[in-house]
């Protein structure tokens, strides 16, 4: 029997196992909404704004490890998906995107929401695909849940104009979804294992610095069996936390540019780095030439182009970082040699001085202005550490990174590369259909809530108890704090004037709202939110408008020439 | 240094635009870059002479090599290899001229294939320096306009870049 193009979309869907589309109707994909109407196996989520979609289905990635699946019309709806192809394309997660395009016939003709989709999500998508044929339509669809899901994750963009979606042809879903020109390579090279094993055990400062690729390759486990047979210290990256549990002692904290005193300084005076699954980006390597200047470094990624891009590495080994990190356990296991352990007790004895330091203190004395990490380490202590937390991009979001400690990877949500605020809210419409019954909470900034507000409505429709923890300092607070250091204080368009009453906002979307300005009122107000699981609460909590985030390494500083809270005249 | 790297790629739409916008969007050089179908028509094969650092070079030949159209990259530099480029040039040609022309055009293996009263279009193939040199010889006179095709290259000897054959 032939199916329509869409009818053959929404059984390859189904086939893929696809639970949720997120998605926004219009013009060209309107067959396919047809076909989705018509069945109940792939449930659609309908956002307010295709950024929405697309931020949701990260979500849902980022917190699965499925790949997220949109579907938007031609021309804007295409358009206003591309915030979100990028941001998924910097943190390298799965998406695949379906957008609607013109009848094949019109193409170029700069037909009615005609936009060259495939052009212009080029740059920003692991591929793209355009459907020409409906004989084709299954396969490439195959085809994109494969390169999307493998090696390393990425969005993928598939355009298929209107009138394949009307075309018929026979269904059959292929076996067989490889690319003769795609081969992501999963196994270790065993001769690096080894040169890494022996690097290792004669290491004598070990550091292990892992990254998002550890999350994304699901190696958390391999990376914490290995790290404490090592003793070694381990920091993670903004997109690493989670990887190792944080409340290990062996855990120093994140490193880079709002990472703590510990994990920099041991970057620096480390003497065999292991990087895991991390691209040595520039908030955490800050200045290159002033990089690990003693250490001889061991990088593993799956992705080649990865290695040998910022930082010259010694050895380097191209896997999965599972699967490369047990070959290495094995290996050190192999050789017999245990690290030099009065080496080994110097320098902890060294991180613990610089663990003294107590970098991420604050001003906890101060009864009268709520402190933004105060309400995180609330936050913290009343999910045991156990939520879901999203985060918009902000000043909100490091210090949701340096005061929850997250034990499990993929509980922390936020935009990294990209650093795209209006993340954090569609993200957790995605994490909390994903997993429905677990506490889910927004950290966001009243700057960043503002970009993708719409998105409480969605909420509503489809009841999602999710808890937003406003941080309110009435200042794009991080662009304050750069006015406030580089800038003399000039604060130019960097407060904002004319903010909405969140209280009543929420309440005009159907949820419930909370203002809460006095510090002794944190704990209630989140035990309120975080115990109601019949509605959304947004808490709207006044915070300091002052609070800078420390510690802080100004872009192009080295790891030891850190800013800490305590010599604020420094900044 | 010079690199000139050969890639297999997919013949189809939007591949070539991959590796372009790869070029612009990292900001890579790229001195050329020709391109044409192969015996087997899925595939095409490219001929791309870029320079930079070996670290720039390693990361331009790691980057074409995560396109998922490009089937097979072999960077030539290392290989003892054969170039070739071509070249169509318009020439004035009149009175005393023109036989000077035709000799120089002798002399560096050309061939005259379109003839007036008043110009030369010649065709000449050879590596760069080769045309170069021949350009340089007759600039003295009026050169009309300059067609170079880019170059391509192949590997001396039993290596070729097949889908199946090892890459760099
Ligand atoms: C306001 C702001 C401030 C920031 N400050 C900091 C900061 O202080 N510290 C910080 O760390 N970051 C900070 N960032 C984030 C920073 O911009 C980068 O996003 C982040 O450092 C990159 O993390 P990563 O190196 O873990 O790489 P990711 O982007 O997570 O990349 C993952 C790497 O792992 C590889 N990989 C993927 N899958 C696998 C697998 N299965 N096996 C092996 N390898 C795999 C990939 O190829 C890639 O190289 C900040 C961002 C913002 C917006
Ligand atoms: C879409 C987008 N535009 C601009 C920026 C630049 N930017 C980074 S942080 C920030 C301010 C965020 O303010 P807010 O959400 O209130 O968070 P705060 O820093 O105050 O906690 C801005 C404008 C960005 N990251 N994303
Ligand atoms: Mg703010």
């Amino acid at each position: 029997m032939e199916l329509t193009g869409a009818e053959i979309f929404v059984r390859c869907l189904r086939d893929e196992g696809v639970e949720y589309l997120f998605g926004y109707p219009g013009g060209a994909v309107l067959h396919i909404y047809d076909a989705l109407y018509k069945q109940e196996e792939v449930k659609h989520i309908l956002v307010r704004h295709e950024q929405g979609a697309t931020h949701a289905a990260d979500g849902y990635a980022r917190s699965t490890g499925k790949p997220g699946v949109v579907l938007v019309t031609s021309g804007p709806g295409a358009t206003n998906a591309v915030t979100g192809i990028a941001t998924a394309y910097m943190d390298s997660v799965p998406l695949v995107v379906f957008t609607g395009q013109v009848m094949t016939h019109l193409i170029g003709d700069d037909a009615f929401q005609e936009v060259d989709a495939i052009g212009i999500t080029r740059p920003c998508v692991k591929h793209n695909f355009m459907v020409k044929d409906v004989r084709d339509l299954a396969l490439t669809i195959r085809k994109a849940f494969h390169v999307a899901t493998t090696g390393r994750p990425g969005p993928v963009v598939v355009d298929i104009p209107k009138d394949i979606t009307a075309h018929k042809a026979a269904y059959v879903f292929p076996k067989d979804p490889t690319l003769r020109s795609y081969k992501p390579v999963r196994d270790g090279d065993p001769a690096a294992i080894r040169q890494a094993a022996a690097a290792l055990a004669q290491a004598k400062r070990p550091m292990v610095y892992a990254g998002g690729g550890v999350v994304l390759g699901n190696a958390a486990t391999e990376l914490t069996e290995l790290v404490r047979w090592l003793g070694a210290p381990c920091t993670n990256t903004l997109m690493g936390l989670g990887a190792f549990p944080a409340t290990d002692p062996l855990f120093v904290g994140m490193l880079g540019m709002h990472g703590t005193y510990e994990a920099n300084m041991g970057m620096h005076e480390c003497d065999v780095l292991l990087a895991v699954g991390a691209r040595f980006d520039d908030r955490v390597t800050g200045d290159l030439d002033k990089f690990c200047p003693n250490a001889r470094i061991i990088h593993i990624d799956i992705d080649p182009a990865s290695i040998q891009k910022n930082v010259q590495v010694e050895i380097a080994i191209i896997g999965e970082a599972g699967l490369v990190m047990r070959e290495l356990l094995a290996a050190l296991k192999g050789t017999g040699v245990r690290l030099d352990e009065a080496a080994l007790k110097a320098w902890w004895h060294k991180i613990d001085g610089w663990r003294a330091r107590h970098c991420l203190e604050y001003d906890r004395a101060n009864i009268e202005v709520i402190k933004p990490q105060f309400v995180l380490e609330t936050l913290y202590r009343l999910t045991a550490g156990d939520a879901f937390i999203t985060s918009d991009v902000g000043q909100h979001q490091m210090w949701a990174a340096q005061f929850y400690k997250f034990d499990k990877p993929r509980r922390w949500i936020n935009s990294g590369g990209l650093g795209t605020m209006g993340f954090g809210l569609p993200a957790a419409i995605g994490v909390q259909l994903a997993h429905p019954d677990a506490t889910v909470a927004c950290v966001t900034g009243e700057a960043s809530i503002q970009m993708c507000i719409q998105e409480l409505s969605t909420c509503k429709q489809y009841d999602l108890p999710l808890t937003i923890v406003n941080l309110n300092n009435r200042y794009m607070g991080m662009v304050r704090q750069w006015q406030e250091f580089f800038y003399q204080s000039r604060y130019s368009h960097s407060y904002l004037e004319a903010l909405p009453d969140f209280v009543k906002l929420a309440e005009s979307y159907g949820h419930a709202g909370l203002r809460i300005d006095k510090p002794h009122d944190v704990e209630a107000a989140l035990k309120e939110a975080l115990g109601r699981r019949d509605r959304l609460v947004f808490l709207d909590f006044i915070t300091d408008q002052t609070e800078n985030v420390y510690p802080m390494i100004a872009a192009g500083a080295g790891h030891h020439e850190m800013h800490l809270a305590t010599d604020r005249e420094l900044a | 240094m010079r690199h000139i790297i050969s890639i297999l790629l997919e013949n189809e739409a939007g591949a070539l635009s991959r590796v372009a916008g790869l070029f612009s969007a990292r900001g890579y050089n790229i001195a050329s870059l020709t391109v044409a179908p192969t015996e087997d028509p899925s595939l095409s094969r490219m001929t791309l002479v870029t320079s930079g650092s070996e670290g720039v070079v390693d990361q331009i030949r790691k980057q074409l090599n995560k396109l998922v159209d490009v089937v097979k990259l072999v960077d030539l530099t290392d290989n003892e290899r054969i170039e070739r480029e071509m070249l169509l040039i318009k020439v004035a040609a009149e009175g005393e001229e023109r036989a000077e022309i035709k000799r120089l055009s002798d002399i560096f293996r050309g061939r005259i294939i379109d003839v007036t009263d008043c110009a030369y279009t010649i065709e000449l193939t050879g590596d760069g320096g080769k045309i170069d040199a021949f350009i340089s010889v007759l600039q003295p006179r009026r050169i009309l306009e300059v067609v170079r095709s880019g170059v391509i290259g192949i590997a001396r000897g039993s290596i070729t870049v097949k889908p199946d054959a090892p890459g760099t």
